[in-house]
Protein backbone atom coordinates (compact mmCIF):
# COMPACT_ATOMS: atom_id res chain seq x y z
CA UNK A 1 0.00 0.00 0.00
CA UNK A 2 1.64 3.23 -1.16
CA UNK A 3 0.95 6.65 0.28
CA UNK A 4 -0.44 9.53 -1.74
CA UNK A 5 2.99 11.21 -1.56
CA UNK A 6 4.62 8.08 -2.96
CA UNK A 7 2.06 8.06 -5.75
CA UNK A 8 3.00 11.67 -6.55
CA UNK A 9 -0.29 13.22 -5.62
CA UNK A 10 0.16 16.93 -4.94
CA UNK A 11 -2.21 16.66 -1.94
CA UNK A 12 -1.76 14.85 1.35
CA UNK A 13 -4.15 12.70 3.36
CA UNK A 14 -4.24 12.55 7.13
CA UNK A 15 -6.37 9.91 8.85
CA UNK A 16 -7.39 9.40 12.43
CA UNK A 17 -8.38 5.99 13.76
CA UNK A 18 -9.45 4.66 17.11
CA UNK A 19 -12.37 3.22 19.02
CA UNK A 20 -15.63 5.10 19.47
CA UNK A 21 -15.06 7.43 22.39
CA UNK A 22 -11.29 7.72 21.89
CA UNK A 23 -11.63 11.44 21.19
CA UNK A 24 -10.29 11.21 17.61
CA UNK A 25 -13.15 13.21 16.11
CA UNK A 26 -12.52 16.13 18.46
CA UNK A 27 -8.83 16.08 17.58
CA UNK A 28 -9.34 16.06 13.83
CA UNK A 29 -11.94 18.82 14.13
CA UNK A 30 -9.47 21.03 16.01
CA UNK A 31 -6.81 20.22 13.44
CA UNK A 32 -9.18 21.27 10.67
CA UNK A 33 -9.93 24.59 12.40
CA UNK A 34 -6.23 25.31 12.72
CA UNK A 35 -5.42 24.47 9.09
CA UNK A 36 -8.32 26.61 7.89
CA UNK A 37 -7.12 29.51 9.98
CA UNK A 38 -3.66 29.11 8.46
CA UNK A 39 -5.26 29.53 5.02
CA UNK A 40 -4.60 25.98 3.95
CA UNK A 41 -6.72 24.13 1.39
CA UNK A 42 -8.37 21.54 3.58
CA UNK A 43 -11.24 19.07 3.20
CA UNK A 44 -12.80 16.86 5.84
CA UNK A 45 -14.40 13.50 5.12
CA UNK A 46 -16.15 11.23 7.54
CA UNK A 47 -16.62 7.45 7.50
CA UNK A 48 -20.04 6.29 6.32
CA UNK A 49 -21.23 9.65 5.02
CA UNK A 50 -21.76 9.29 1.28
CA UNK A 51 -25.16 10.74 0.42
CA UNK A 52 -25.70 8.09 -2.18
CA UNK A 53 -25.22 5.06 0.00
CA UNK A 54 -26.49 6.42 3.29
CA UNK A 55 -30.15 5.49 2.85
CA UNK A 56 -29.27 1.86 2.09
CA UNK A 57 -26.92 1.65 5.06
CA UNK A 58 -29.40 3.11 7.50
CA UNK A 59 -32.18 0.87 6.19
CA UNK A 60 -29.92 -2.16 6.60
CA UNK A 61 -28.98 -1.14 10.11
CA UNK A 62 -32.48 -0.26 11.24
CA UNK A 63 -34.02 -3.48 9.97
CA UNK A 64 -31.00 -5.49 11.12
CA UNK A 65 -30.66 -6.82 7.59
CA UNK A 66 -26.89 -6.80 7.41
CA UNK A 67 -24.61 -9.81 7.46
CA UNK A 68 -20.85 -9.48 7.99
CA UNK A 69 -20.42 -9.63 4.20
CA UNK A 70 -23.03 -7.03 3.29
CA UNK A 71 -21.97 -4.84 6.22
CA UNK A 72 -18.46 -4.86 4.82
CA UNK A 73 -19.48 -4.29 1.21
CA UNK A 74 -21.89 -1.46 1.89
CA UNK A 75 -19.21 0.41 3.82
CA UNK A 76 -16.75 -0.27 1.02
CA UNK A 77 -19.27 1.19 -1.44
CA UNK A 78 -19.63 4.27 0.75
CA UNK A 79 -15.88 4.65 0.94
CA UNK A 80 -15.40 4.14 -2.81
CA UNK A 81 -17.97 6.82 -3.56
CA UNK A 82 -16.23 9.37 -1.34
CA UNK A 83 -12.82 8.25 -2.56
CA UNK A 84 -13.53 8.52 -6.27
CA UNK A 85 -15.75 11.58 -6.22
CA UNK A 86 -14.12 13.69 -3.52
CA UNK A 87 -10.81 12.46 -2.18
CA UNK A 88 -8.98 11.72 -5.43
CA UNK A 89 -9.91 14.95 -7.24
CA UNK A 90 -9.13 17.02 -4.13
CA UNK A 91 -5.79 15.30 -3.63
CA UNK A 92 -4.96 15.91 -7.26
CA UNK A 93 -5.81 19.54 -6.73
CA UNK A 94 -3.34 19.77 -3.86
CA UNK A 95 -5.67 19.66 -0.88
CA UNK A 96 -4.94 18.40 2.60
CA UNK A 97 -7.67 15.83 3.16
CA UNK A 98 -8.60 14.89 6.70
CA UNK A 99 -10.37 11.57 7.23
CA UNK A 100 -12.22 10.63 10.37
CA UNK A 101 -11.62 6.88 9.95
CA UNK A 102 -10.10 5.32 6.86
CA UNK A 103 -9.79 1.76 5.47
CA UNK A 104 -8.28 0.53 8.76
CA UNK A 105 -11.69 0.85 10.39
CA UNK A 106 -12.94 -1.77 7.93
CA UNK A 107 -9.83 -3.90 8.38
CA UNK A 108 -10.45 -3.97 12.14
CA UNK A 109 -14.23 -4.14 12.27
CA UNK A 110 -15.05 -6.47 9.40
CA UNK A 111 -12.39 -8.94 10.44
CA UNK A 112 -13.78 -8.88 13.98
CA UNK A 113 -17.14 -9.74 12.38
CA UNK A 114 -15.56 -12.79 10.76
CA UNK A 115 -14.70 -11.60 7.24
CA UNK A 116 -11.38 -12.99 5.98
CA UNK A 117 -8.64 -10.31 6.28
CA UNK A 118 -7.31 -10.90 2.74
CA UNK A 119 -10.79 -10.47 1.29
CA UNK A 120 -11.42 -7.18 3.09
CA UNK A 121 -7.98 -5.80 2.26
CA UNK A 122 -8.34 -6.88 -1.34
CA UNK A 123 -11.63 -5.03 -1.67
CA UNK A 124 -10.03 -1.80 -0.43
CA UNK A 125 -6.85 -2.23 -2.45
CA UNK A 126 -7.86 0.58 -4.83
CA UNK A 127 -7.11 3.08 -2.05
CA UNK A 128 -3.70 4.61 -1.33
CA UNK A 129 -2.37 4.72 2.22
CA UNK A 130 -2.65 7.94 4.23
CA UNK A 131 0.47 10.10 4.49
CA UNK A 132 -0.11 10.20 8.23
CA UNK A 133 -2.31 7.95 10.34
CA UNK A 134 -2.80 8.83 13.99
CA UNK A 135 -4.24 6.13 16.17
CA UNK A 136 -5.88 7.41 19.34
CA UNK A 137 -5.33 4.85 21.99
CA UNK A 138 -7.27 5.24 25.20
CA UNK A 139 -7.74 2.68 27.91
CA UNK A 140 -10.66 0.53 26.91
CA UNK A 141 -12.48 1.52 30.11
CA UNK A 142 -12.08 5.23 29.30
CA UNK A 143 -13.50 4.85 25.79
CA UNK A 144 -16.36 2.73 27.03
CA UNK A 145 -17.25 5.20 29.76
CA UNK A 146 -17.27 8.13 27.34
CA UNK A 147 -19.69 6.36 25.03
CA UNK A 148 -21.83 4.77 27.68
CA UNK A 149 -22.19 7.96 29.70
CA UNK A 150 -23.33 10.19 26.88
CA UNK A 151 -25.48 7.83 24.87
CA UNK A 152 -27.26 5.35 27.04
CA UNK A 153 -28.96 3.49 24.19
CA UNK A 154 -26.59 1.42 22.05
CA UNK A 155 -27.51 0.59 18.49
CA UNK A 156 -27.62 -3.03 17.35
CA UNK A 157 -24.61 -3.10 15.03
CA UNK A 158 -22.67 -0.54 17.05
CA UNK A 159 -22.84 -2.89 20.01
CA UNK A 160 -21.84 -5.83 17.80
CA UNK A 161 -25.10 -7.57 18.72
CA UNK A 162 -25.01 -9.37 15.36
CA UNK A 163 -22.03 -11.34 16.67
CA UNK A 164 -24.11 -12.83 19.48
CA UNK A 165 -21.36 -12.16 22.00
CA UNK A 166 -23.84 -11.47 24.74
CA UNK A 167 -27.56 -10.80 25.05
CA UNK A 168 -26.78 -7.67 27.05
CA UNK A 169 -25.95 -4.79 24.68
CA UNK A 170 -23.49 -3.23 27.14
CA UNK A 171 -21.64 -6.44 27.69
CA UNK A 172 -21.65 -7.13 23.95
CA UNK A 173 -20.34 -3.63 23.21
CA UNK A 174 -17.46 -4.09 25.64
CA UNK A 175 -16.36 -7.42 24.19
CA UNK A 176 -16.77 -6.14 20.64
CA UNK A 177 -14.74 -2.98 21.23
CA UNK A 178 -12.04 -5.00 22.95
CA UNK A 179 -11.70 -7.24 19.92
CA UNK A 180 -11.59 -4.30 17.53
CA UNK A 181 -8.85 -2.74 19.63
CA UNK A 182 -6.84 -5.97 19.36
CA UNK A 183 -7.20 -5.86 15.57
CA UNK A 184 -6.07 -2.24 15.43
CA UNK A 185 -3.02 -2.89 17.57
CA UNK A 186 -2.07 -5.93 15.51
CA UNK A 187 -1.88 -3.85 12.31
CA UNK A 188 -0.41 -0.68 13.80
CA UNK A 189 3.18 -1.42 12.77
CA UNK A 190 2.35 -2.67 9.31
CA UNK A 191 0.54 0.57 8.47
CA UNK A 192 2.79 2.98 10.38
CA UNK A 193 0.23 4.21 12.86
CA UNK A 194 1.45 7.01 15.07
CA UNK A 195 0.06 6.02 18.45
CA UNK A 196 -1.43 8.93 20.36
CA UNK A 197 -2.04 8.78 24.07
CA UNK A 198 -5.76 9.49 24.18
CA UNK A 199 -5.80 9.47 27.98
CA UNK A 200 -4.05 12.87 27.89
CA UNK A 201 -5.99 16.14 27.98
CA UNK A 202 -7.59 17.31 24.72
CA UNK A 203 -5.35 20.41 24.64
CA UNK A 204 -2.11 18.48 25.13
CA UNK A 205 -3.07 16.00 22.45
CA UNK A 206 -3.89 18.79 20.01
CA UNK A 207 -0.49 20.43 20.53
CA UNK A 208 1.09 17.12 19.63
CA UNK A 209 -1.22 16.59 16.64
CA UNK A 210 -0.30 19.99 15.18
CA UNK A 211 3.38 19.37 15.79
CA UNK A 212 3.24 15.98 14.06
CA UNK A 213 1.37 17.40 11.09
CA UNK A 214 3.76 20.29 10.59
CA UNK A 215 6.76 18.00 10.84
CA UNK A 216 5.35 15.51 8.38
CA UNK A 217 3.89 17.97 5.87
CA UNK A 218 5.37 21.18 4.51
CA UNK A 219 2.21 23.14 5.17
CA UNK A 220 3.12 26.37 3.38
CA UNK A 221 2.92 24.50 0.08
CA UNK A 222 -0.77 23.94 0.66
CA UNK A 223 -1.87 27.55 1.19
CA UNK A 224 -4.66 28.98 -0.86
CA UNK A 225 -3.41 31.48 -3.38
CA UNK A 226 -6.07 33.98 -2.42
CA UNK A 227 -7.49 34.19 1.06
CA UNK A 228 -11.00 32.91 1.71
CA UNK A 229 -13.69 35.48 0.94
CA UNK A 230 -14.51 37.78 3.88
CA UNK A 231 -18.07 38.60 4.91
CA UNK A 232 -19.50 41.46 2.77
CA UNK A 233 -19.24 44.03 5.59
CA UNK A 234 -15.46 43.58 5.71
CA UNK A 235 -14.80 42.70 2.11
CA UNK A 236 -14.78 46.24 0.69
CA UNK A 237 -11.16 47.13 1.42
CA UNK A 238 -9.65 43.91 0.28
CA UNK A 239 -11.68 43.77 -2.94
CA UNK A 240 -10.54 47.17 -4.07
CA UNK A 241 -6.96 46.31 -3.22
CA UNK A 242 -7.21 43.09 -5.23
CA UNK A 243 -8.71 44.94 -8.14
CA UNK A 244 -5.73 47.27 -8.15
CA UNK A 245 -3.40 44.28 -8.05
CA UNK A 246 -5.29 42.66 -10.89
CA UNK A 247 -4.98 45.78 -12.98
CA UNK A 248 -1.30 46.01 -12.21
CA UNK A 249 -0.85 42.41 -13.33
CA UNK B 1 -33.07 -35.82 -5.29
CA UNK B 2 -30.48 -36.51 -2.64
CA UNK B 3 -30.41 -33.89 0.08
CA UNK B 4 -26.75 -32.97 -0.05
CA UNK B 5 -24.35 -32.37 -2.87
CA UNK B 6 -21.01 -30.79 -2.33
CA UNK B 7 -20.69 -27.15 -3.14
CA UNK B 8 -17.61 -25.00 -3.07
CA UNK B 9 -16.96 -21.29 -2.93
CA UNK B 10 -14.81 -19.57 -5.54
CA UNK B 11 -12.70 -17.98 -2.82
CA UNK B 12 -13.02 -17.21 0.86
CA UNK B 13 -16.77 -17.74 0.91
CA UNK B 14 -18.83 -15.99 3.56
CA UNK B 15 -18.45 -15.98 7.34
CA UNK B 16 -20.34 -18.61 9.29
CA UNK B 17 -21.45 -20.54 6.19
CA UNK B 18 -19.90 -23.93 5.49
CA UNK B 19 -19.84 -25.02 1.88
CA UNK B 20 -20.63 -28.59 2.88
CA UNK B 21 -23.97 -27.46 4.37
CA UNK B 22 -25.13 -26.34 0.94
CA UNK B 23 -27.30 -28.86 -0.86
CA UNK B 24 -29.73 -28.24 -3.67
CA UNK B 25 -28.62 -27.07 -7.08
CA UNK B 26 -27.46 -23.69 -8.27
CA UNK B 27 -28.12 -23.11 -11.95
CA UNK B 28 -27.13 -19.91 -13.71
CA UNK B 29 -28.38 -18.50 -16.98
CA UNK B 30 -26.22 -15.72 -18.41
CA UNK B 31 -26.69 -13.63 -21.52
CA UNK B 32 -27.23 -10.07 -22.72
CA UNK B 33 -30.59 -8.28 -22.73
CA UNK B 34 -32.42 -9.71 -25.70
CA UNK B 35 -30.75 -13.09 -25.48
CA UNK B 36 -34.07 -14.56 -24.31
CA UNK B 37 -32.80 -15.09 -20.77
CA UNK B 38 -35.94 -14.05 -18.90
CA UNK B 39 -38.24 -16.03 -21.19
CA UNK B 40 -36.11 -19.12 -20.79
CA UNK B 41 -36.00 -18.79 -17.03
CA UNK B 42 -39.76 -18.33 -16.73
CA UNK B 43 -40.22 -21.52 -18.78
CA UNK B 44 -37.69 -23.39 -16.69
CA UNK B 45 -39.29 -22.40 -13.37
CA UNK B 46 -42.63 -23.51 -14.71
CA UNK B 47 -41.20 -26.85 -15.82
CA UNK B 48 -39.28 -27.48 -12.58
CA UNK B 49 -42.19 -26.62 -10.30
CA UNK B 50 -44.60 -28.69 -12.34
CA UNK B 51 -42.23 -31.58 -11.80
CA UNK B 52 -42.35 -31.01 -8.06
CA UNK B 53 -38.95 -29.36 -7.65
CA UNK B 54 -38.91 -26.47 -5.20
CA UNK B 55 -37.36 -23.55 -7.08
CA UNK B 56 -36.20 -20.07 -6.14
CA UNK B 57 -35.21 -17.27 -8.50
CA UNK B 58 -32.60 -14.58 -8.05
CA UNK B 59 -31.28 -11.91 -10.36
CA UNK B 60 -29.32 -8.69 -10.45
CA UNK B 61 -30.57 -5.58 -8.70
CA UNK B 62 -33.28 -7.38 -6.78
CA UNK B 63 -31.99 -7.13 -3.20
CA UNK B 64 -34.05 -5.64 -0.40
CA UNK B 65 -30.96 -3.85 0.84
CA UNK B 66 -29.80 -1.70 -2.05
CA UNK B 67 -31.83 -2.26 -5.23
CA UNK B 68 -33.78 1.02 -4.91
CA UNK B 69 -30.70 3.06 -4.12
CA UNK B 70 -28.78 1.45 -6.94
CA UNK B 71 -31.56 2.22 -9.38
CA UNK B 72 -31.67 5.83 -8.25
CA UNK B 73 -27.93 6.25 -8.48
CA UNK B 74 -27.88 4.84 -12.00
CA UNK B 75 -30.57 7.21 -13.17
CA UNK B 76 -28.38 10.15 -12.31
CA UNK B 77 -25.31 8.37 -13.66
CA UNK B 78 -23.22 9.80 -10.84
CA UNK B 79 -21.40 6.69 -9.72
CA UNK B 80 -17.75 6.11 -10.42
CA UNK B 81 -16.73 2.67 -11.55
CA UNK B 82 -15.40 1.25 -8.27
CA UNK B 83 -18.46 2.52 -6.45
CA UNK B 84 -20.81 1.02 -9.02
CA UNK B 85 -18.94 -2.24 -8.87
CA UNK B 86 -19.11 -2.46 -5.07
CA UNK B 87 -22.75 -1.38 -5.08
CA UNK B 88 -23.62 -4.29 -7.36
CA UNK B 89 -21.50 -6.62 -5.23
CA UNK B 90 -23.51 -5.52 -2.17
CA UNK B 91 -26.73 -6.25 -4.04
CA UNK B 92 -25.41 -9.69 -4.96
CA UNK B 93 -24.16 -10.44 -1.44
CA UNK B 94 -27.52 -9.51 0.08
CA UNK B 95 -29.35 -11.99 -2.15
CA UNK B 96 -26.61 -14.53 -1.58
CA UNK B 97 -26.98 -14.36 2.22
CA UNK B 98 -30.74 -14.06 2.38
CA UNK B 99 -31.96 -16.14 -0.55
CA UNK B 100 -29.36 -18.31 -2.27
CA UNK B 101 -27.68 -19.76 0.83
CA UNK B 102 -30.88 -20.55 2.78
CA UNK B 103 -32.47 -22.08 -0.34
CA UNK B 104 -29.47 -24.30 -1.03
CA UNK B 105 -29.34 -25.32 2.63
CA UNK B 106 -32.96 -26.41 2.27
CA UNK B 107 -32.16 -28.40 -0.87
CA UNK B 108 -33.96 -26.09 -3.31
CA UNK B 109 -33.05 -25.42 -6.89
CA UNK B 110 -31.83 -21.86 -7.30
CA UNK B 111 -32.16 -20.39 -10.77
CA UNK B 112 -30.02 -17.31 -11.16
CA UNK B 113 -30.96 -14.84 -13.87
CA UNK B 114 -27.34 -13.66 -14.32
CA UNK B 115 -24.63 -14.16 -11.73
CA UNK B 116 -21.19 -12.81 -10.87
CA UNK B 117 -19.96 -13.26 -14.45
CA UNK B 118 -22.08 -10.46 -15.89
CA UNK B 119 -20.98 -8.23 -13.03
CA UNK B 120 -17.34 -9.09 -13.60
CA UNK B 121 -17.56 -8.72 -17.38
CA UNK B 122 -19.20 -5.29 -17.07
CA UNK B 123 -16.49 -4.16 -14.69
CA UNK B 124 -13.69 -5.56 -16.84
CA UNK B 125 -15.00 -3.66 -19.85
CA UNK B 126 -14.81 -0.57 -17.62
CA UNK B 127 -11.19 -1.24 -16.82
CA UNK B 128 -11.42 -2.86 -13.40
CA UNK B 129 -8.71 -5.30 -12.45
CA UNK B 130 -9.64 -8.96 -12.92
CA UNK B 131 -7.70 -10.05 -9.84
CA UNK B 132 -9.54 -7.51 -7.72
CA UNK B 133 -12.86 -8.80 -9.04
CA UNK B 134 -11.93 -12.42 -8.37
CA UNK B 135 -11.15 -11.62 -4.75
CA UNK B 136 -14.37 -9.64 -4.37
CA UNK B 137 -16.53 -12.42 -5.80
CA UNK B 138 -14.72 -15.14 -3.87
CA UNK B 139 -17.90 -14.98 -1.74
CA UNK B 140 -19.89 -16.77 -4.45
CA UNK B 141 -20.66 -20.49 -4.46
CA UNK B 142 -19.60 -22.36 -7.59
CA UNK B 143 -22.80 -23.16 -9.53
CA UNK B 144 -23.70 -26.66 -10.65
CA UNK B 145 -24.18 -25.39 -14.18
CA UNK B 146 -23.77 -22.10 -16.04
CA UNK B 147 -25.43 -21.57 -19.40
CA UNK B 148 -24.40 -18.62 -21.50
CA UNK B 149 -27.02 -17.70 -24.07
CA UNK B 150 -25.00 -16.49 -26.98
CA UNK B 151 -26.60 -14.19 -29.55
CA UNK B 152 -24.88 -12.15 -32.24
CA UNK B 153 -24.82 -8.41 -31.41
CA UNK B 154 -26.68 -7.60 -34.66
CA UNK B 155 -29.47 -9.98 -33.66
CA UNK B 156 -29.54 -8.48 -30.14
CA UNK B 157 -30.13 -5.03 -31.62
CA UNK B 158 -33.07 -6.33 -33.62
CA UNK B 159 -34.62 -8.07 -30.63
CA UNK B 160 -34.19 -5.10 -28.29
CA UNK B 161 -35.61 -2.66 -30.79
CA UNK B 162 -38.57 -4.82 -31.65
CA UNK B 163 -39.39 -5.18 -27.94
CA UNK B 164 -38.79 -1.68 -26.60
CA UNK B 165 -38.14 0.45 -29.68
CA UNK B 166 -35.07 1.79 -27.91
CA UNK B 167 -31.67 0.64 -26.67
CA UNK B 168 -30.98 0.79 -22.92
CA UNK B 169 -28.35 3.33 -21.82
CA UNK B 170 -26.35 0.86 -19.72
CA UNK B 171 -26.77 -2.14 -22.01
CA UNK B 172 -25.34 0.08 -24.73
CA UNK B 173 -22.40 1.03 -22.53
CA UNK B 174 -23.11 4.72 -23.17
CA UNK B 175 -21.16 5.64 -20.01
CA UNK B 176 -18.00 4.39 -21.72
CA UNK B 177 -17.98 6.94 -24.48
CA UNK B 178 -17.40 4.45 -27.32
CA UNK B 179 -19.67 6.51 -29.49
CA UNK B 180 -22.30 9.20 -29.08
CA UNK B 181 -24.51 7.20 -31.35
CA UNK B 182 -26.40 4.70 -29.22
CA UNK B 183 -26.67 2.18 -32.06
CA UNK B 184 -22.91 2.14 -32.68
CA UNK B 185 -22.22 2.15 -28.96
CA UNK B 186 -24.51 -0.83 -28.39
CA UNK B 187 -22.71 -2.93 -30.99
CA UNK B 188 -19.27 -1.98 -29.70
CA UNK B 189 -20.26 -2.56 -26.08
CA UNK B 190 -21.81 -5.98 -26.74
CA UNK B 191 -18.71 -6.92 -28.70
CA UNK B 192 -16.54 -5.92 -25.72
CA UNK B 193 -18.82 -7.83 -23.32
CA UNK B 194 -18.51 -10.93 -25.48
CA UNK B 195 -14.74 -10.54 -25.32
CA UNK B 196 -14.84 -10.20 -21.51
CA UNK B 197 -16.98 -13.33 -21.24
CA UNK B 198 -14.50 -15.23 -23.39
CA UNK B 199 -11.74 -14.05 -21.04
CA UNK B 200 -13.75 -15.21 -18.00
CA UNK B 201 -14.46 -18.54 -19.59
CA UNK B 202 -10.80 -19.40 -19.15
CA UNK B 203 -11.39 -19.55 -15.38
CA UNK B 204 -15.10 -20.21 -15.05
CA UNK B 205 -16.73 -22.94 -17.04
CA UNK B 206 -19.80 -21.88 -18.99
CA UNK B 207 -21.72 -23.92 -21.42
CA UNK B 208 -22.34 -21.82 -24.46
CA UNK B 209 -25.84 -22.19 -25.84
CA UNK B 210 -26.57 -20.94 -29.31
CA UNK B 211 -29.55 -18.67 -28.62
CA UNK B 212 -29.91 -17.36 -32.13
CA UNK B 213 -32.45 -20.19 -32.46
CA UNK B 214 -36.20 -20.15 -31.62
CA UNK B 215 -37.25 -20.10 -27.94
CA UNK B 216 -38.51 -23.68 -27.93
CA UNK B 217 -35.40 -25.35 -29.27
CA UNK B 218 -33.23 -23.40 -26.82
CA UNK B 219 -35.53 -24.42 -23.97
CA UNK B 220 -35.43 -28.06 -24.97
CA UNK B 221 -31.67 -28.06 -24.88
CA UNK B 222 -31.62 -26.32 -21.49
CA UNK B 223 -34.09 -28.80 -19.98
CA UNK B 224 -32.07 -31.72 -21.20
CA UNK B 225 -28.89 -30.34 -19.72
CA UNK B 226 -30.52 -29.32 -16.45
CA UNK B 227 -32.12 -32.76 -16.08
CA UNK B 228 -28.69 -34.28 -16.39
CA UNK B 229 -27.37 -31.97 -13.66
CA UNK B 230 -30.27 -32.66 -11.30
CA UNK B 231 -30.50 -36.40 -11.80
CA UNK B 232 -26.91 -37.20 -12.52
CA UNK B 233 -25.95 -37.56 -8.86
Amino acid sequence: MKTFAEMNFPGRLIAVEGLDGSGKSTQIYLLKRWLEAEGIKVYFSEWNSSELVKSATSKGKKRELLTPTTFSLIHATDFADRYERHLVPLLRAGYIVLCDRYVFTAFARDVTRGCPPEWVRGNYSFACAPDLTMFFKADLEVSLNRILEGRPKLKFFEAGMDLRLSTDPYESFKIFQGRILDQYLAMSKEFNFVIMDANESVEKQQVLVRKLVSEKIDLKKFKRRSPLPLPPSLAGDRDSKEELEDKAA
Amino acid sequence: MSAKTTHKFYGHGIPRVKAEDLGGKLIVVEGADGSGRSTQIAELVNWLETNGRPTVQVGLKRSTLVSEELEKAQEGNVLSRTTLSLFYATDFADQLSNIIIPALKAGFIVLADRYIYTLMARDMVRGMDEKWLKNLYGIAPVPDAVFYLSVEPEELVQRNLSKKATLDYWESGMDLGFSRDVFDSFLKYQEAMGEAFRQLQKTYKFEIIDANRPVNSVNKELRKKISAVIDGE
